[in-house]
């Protein structure tokens, strides 16, 4: 899973030519920057941004975590009570189902309302999008609780259902929950964008963005954010698994590997 | 009075989709201190009911179950299962899964680790301590759950086919450390088996269930001198008879069903 080492020649080599090629068919090919800006234009951009950057990268990853914060603070102690009792699932899953549908963005309008053009406005929308993942993905794992390991858990002294789900189910269920968080990240980090593009911010990437498609029609510009927007999400994603996945689940490798 | 554990009158029926179910039908049997019994039975006798009610985890439709005087209600670490399939928490390591009980008990950290240390020597897993559960075989993974088991002393433990899922050497070795627990420990065992040369092997007394509903056939006293020898003239007479009430037993359910 790492990037650098000995397989370095087997993703630098396609991704030079990929850029090259890039560059060759804006320049030559295309001819016509509105099109396809070309490679070298739009690391210029980049550079040209190198003081707003950082800003607006600072405020996207803060309404990424008001949201995936919220949504992971929301989404846990549900997926428990769900997948431990029968009755709760039933009684909160119509619920869950009729809501998990709406495309995220719908709910831009509300979020207008409820938090003008505040960070939790944008915030609300991630949350929206992260919430879900996360929640069905850990109930899932609270759910399958192998019955073996509960009773086991039972007669070496869990006697309670709170320390049944600290000492049992929450360490089983703790793979799953990850999963859904990954996800969760996933969707919440297109929510970024999108939230912030359709005017509950008034900064960040996806404001960015857009401000310099709409009014400028500078693609280059645009191509330099989406750039960012997808390295961030690399970022966050490689940090995740690095400092999650890999230092939490050794005991999954002869399961999954 | 000087029983260990006494079962009374034990009868339990399972509510299920074809109505009513009823796997064990008035079994009674006392059980002394430090007495090693085997039960044995058909399939689907009730052998892991009964051992599930002794430990809690199910309820008698009726009758009583004493444990050194006292009336079982539910599970507790008084009563060691072994269970019949891999029961071992996959995302804790060896010494991890034997301190769980302790843990849970409240002991401290250096001291559950000694006592930990003293059952993983006793199951001969010296060494293997950090391991995680993936990296055990059958056999090392039942042992360690009778490490664990053991750990939080229990008056009694209770075995289900523990070694039902090792190869035959695995097997018999499994069976000698037993028994020399057994002999370090002084714990009253029932161990559930359906082999009758394990029974003969280890048992100070057998008991023999009848086809579902299982009620109790018969108790043998094997008074074979220990240390026994597998091949003996004595353990093959108690062999062929223990065999010869197995197939009356085997013969009735396949009327029966
Ligand atoms: N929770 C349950 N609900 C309904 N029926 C059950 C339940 N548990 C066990 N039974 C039934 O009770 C009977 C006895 O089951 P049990 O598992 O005790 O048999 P066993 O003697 O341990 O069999 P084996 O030797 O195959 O392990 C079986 O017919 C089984 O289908
Ligand atoms: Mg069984």
């Amino acid at each position: 899973m790492k990037l650098p080492g000995k397989d370095m020649w087997l993703w630098s080599v396609p991704l030079a030519i990929a850029l090259l090629l890039w560059e060759f068919i804006a320049g030559y090919v295309v001819r016509d920057p509105l099109l396809l800006p070309r490679f070298s234009a739009v690391i210029f951009s980049i550079y040209a941004l190198r003081g707003v950057l950082i800003s607006d990268i600072l405020v996207s990853l803060l309404h990424f975590g008001i949201g995936l914060g919220l949504a992971f603070a929301a989404a846990l102690p549900l997926a428990i009570a769900m997948g431990w009792s029968r009755s709760i699932f039933k009684a909160i899953d119509p619920i869950i189902e009729v809501l998990r549908p709406i495309p995220p963005l719908a709910w831009i309008p509300i979020a207008m309302v409820w938090f003008h053009l505040t960070h939790y406005a944008a915030g609300f929308i991630i949350f929206i999008g992260a919430f879900f993942p996360i929640l069905l993905d850990s109930y899932t794992g609270f759910r399958d609780v192998p019955r073996v390991l509960v009773e086991t858990g039972k007669v070496l002294g869990c006697i309670r259902d709170r320390k049944l789900i600290k000492y049992v189910a929450f360490p089983y269920a703790l793979p799953f929950v990850a999963t859904g968080t990954r996800v969760g990240m996933g969707v919440g980090w297109m929510c970024v964008v999108a939230a912030e593009m359709f005017g509950v911010s008034d900064s960040g990437l996806g404001y960015r963005l857009f401000q310099k498609f709409y009014f400028l029609h500078q693609m280059d510009y645009v191509v330099a954010y989406m750039l960012v927007l997808g390295l961030v999400a690399l970022c966050l994603d490689r940090l995740f698994r690095h400092f999650v996945e890999d230092r939490l689940f050794k005991w999954k490798r002869g399961i999954v590997k | 009075m000087n029983h260990k554990l006494e079962i009374r009158n034990l009868t339990k029926t399972f509510n299920t989709e074809e109505g009513e179910l009823k796997a064990l039908d008035n079994v009674s049997i006392e059980v002394k201190p430090a007495e090693f019994l085997c039960i044995i039975g058909p399939s689907g006798c009730g052998k892991t009911t009964l051992l599930r009610m002794i430990a809690g985890l199910e309820h008698p439709s009726s009758g009583k179950i004493i444990l050194d005087g006292k009336e079982v209600k539910g599970p507790s670490p008084d009563r060691g299962m072994v269970f019949q399939e891999f029961s071992l928490f996959p995302w804790r390591t060896v010494i991890k899964n034997v301190t769980f009980g302790l843990e849970i008990q409240g002991i401290g950290r250096d001291e559950r680790y000694r006592i930990a240390e003293k059952y993983i020597e006793l199951v001969g897993l010296k060494g293997f301590e950090n391991r995680y559960p993936y990296e055990l075989s059958g056999g090392m993974k039942q042992r360690v759950a009778i490490a664990r088991a053991l750990a939080t002393d229990p008056a009694i433990l209770l075995m289900d086919e523990p070694f039902g899922s090792v190869d035959a050497q695995t097997r018999n070795a499994l069976q000698e450390e037993l028994l020399e627990i057994w002999k370090r420990t002084k714990k009253t065992i029932l161990f559930v088996t359906h082999s009758v040369d394990e029974a003969v092997y280890l048992a100070d007394r057998v008991a023999v269930m009848s086809a579902r509903p299982g009620s109790l056939v018969k108790c043998l006293d094997i008074d074979i001198p220990r240390p026994r020898k597998r091949t003996s003239v004595e353990a093959n007479m108690f062999r062929e008879q223990l065999l010869m009430l197995l197939s009356i037993e085997r013969s009735k359910a396949s009327i029966s069903v």
